[in-house]
């Protein structure tokens, strides 16, 4: 079963998200908030240790889906996997998927036991969901 | 024999810009305020306070050029939250991976370490010219060093060549739109303002023109 890691500025955000999607999972998939920078929970941003941290938390071979917000959380998501040994880093997706709804479906996926790639693509797909449609 | 750059005057020149962005966190601040989040000169402070008081302490030295720019790399990456942490971390992390003598550099070698560093800056922010990032101050600066390089000029004059020419894209910055980062969001009303990743970026050519530009002193030849 893949595990799950959110990565947003606020750490509060990111502990949210997390809330939500475990409710969703129940306690089978592994997932790990990394929201704001480690060493102050104060500051709002993003941390790579802190992010390669969380994924090394939630680990199995099946992988790992990273979703995140926005800006440095992307980048810094890229610096985690650098930093990751080649076998672990190729185990792991960065989602294009918006981090609340994202992250809600895939933890629906993972807990039915889908692959990385399978979460992923349901994960995306919420880009494709509106939420109101207006009248015209 | 080519002008060299050493070890030492790589690290004041860090130590410099470290000092120079910690002095100007209120003009880095102001200039993202009105375009972005307003989190650059806090960021860039807490990172380069921590870059100068790694590179100041005596117990822990960095005993080759790659260890330095790494050192500097990690500890921005470890420090800065927002997008400036990871950008400059990459341009640092790249450029350690340049061929260079250890404790010496010429023009050659640090016209490609800072080329290194560009492209690595662009593969991780995916931005390009005129995108009015770090990489309009960086990219000519970069490309004024390389043509002083081939056209035989001292190491003085490329370190100057590159100032002016980071300083003309950090000017230019003010009249262009934004295309990455929160300023994008914004659209034509981020034109008029300049940006502070260039304004950031133009320092780190200010300070080295400052810092390499001139013979090394006994006091500093690391």
């Amino acid at each position: 079963m893949i595990g799950l890691v959110f990565v947003s500025h606020s750490r509060l955000i990111a502990e949210g998200v997390c809330r939500l999607a475990q409710q969703m999972s129940g306690d089978d998939v592994q997932m790990a908030p990394a929201g704001g920078m480690a060493e102050d929970e104060t500051l709002l941003g993003t941390d790579a240790m802190y992010i390669m941290a969380a994924i090394e938390s939630v680990w199995s071979d099946d992988g790992v889906l990273i979703l995140v917000d926005m800006g440095s959380a992307v980048m810094n998501a890229e610096i985690a996997l650098e930093f990751l040994p080649g076998e672990k880093r190729n185990r792991c997706t960065i989602s294009n998927a918006p981090l609340v709804e994202g992250a809600i479906v895939a933890a629906v996926h993972a807990g039915l036991g889908d692959t990385l790639h399978d979460v992923n693509v349901a994960a995306e797909a919420v880009l494709n969901a509106r939420k109101i449609v207006r009248a015209k | 024999m080519a002008q060299e750059i050493t070890l030492g005057q790589l690290r004041n020149w860090l130590i410099l810009y470290a000092d120079r962005v910690i002095a100007k966190e209120e003009e880095l601040t102001r200039l993202d305020a009105a375009i972005g989040d307003a989190d650059h000169g806090v960021n860039m402070r807490r990172g380069m306070e921590k870059v100068r008081e790694r590179l100041q302490d005596p117990n822990n030295p960095c005993p080759d050029i790659s260890a330095l720019f790494r050192t500097v790399a990690m500890t921005l990456i470890s420090a800065v939250g927002g997008a400036a942490g990871p950008l400059y971390g990459t341009f640092f992390l790249r450029a350690a991976t340049s061929p260079n003598d250890g404790t010496h550099v010429d023009l050659a070698q640090l016209a490609r370490m800072l080329r290194f560093g560009l492209d690595g800056l662009k593969q991780r922010g995916k931005a390009h010219i005129d995108d009015k990032t770090m990489v309009d101050a960086i990219q000519p600066a970069v490309e004024a060093m390389e043509a002083a390089l081939a056209s035989g000029q001292s190491l003085a004059v490329a370190l100057a060549v590159a100032q002016q020419a980071a300083r003309l894209g950090m000017e230019h910055t003010i009249d262009i739109r934004a295309n990455k980062g929160r300023a994008s969001y914004l659209g034509d009303r981020s034109i008029g303002h300049q940006d502070p990743g260039a304004t950031s970026a133009y320092w780190l050519f200010e300070t080295a023109a400052i810092v390499l530009g001139s013979p090394a002193s006994p006091s500093n030849t690391g």
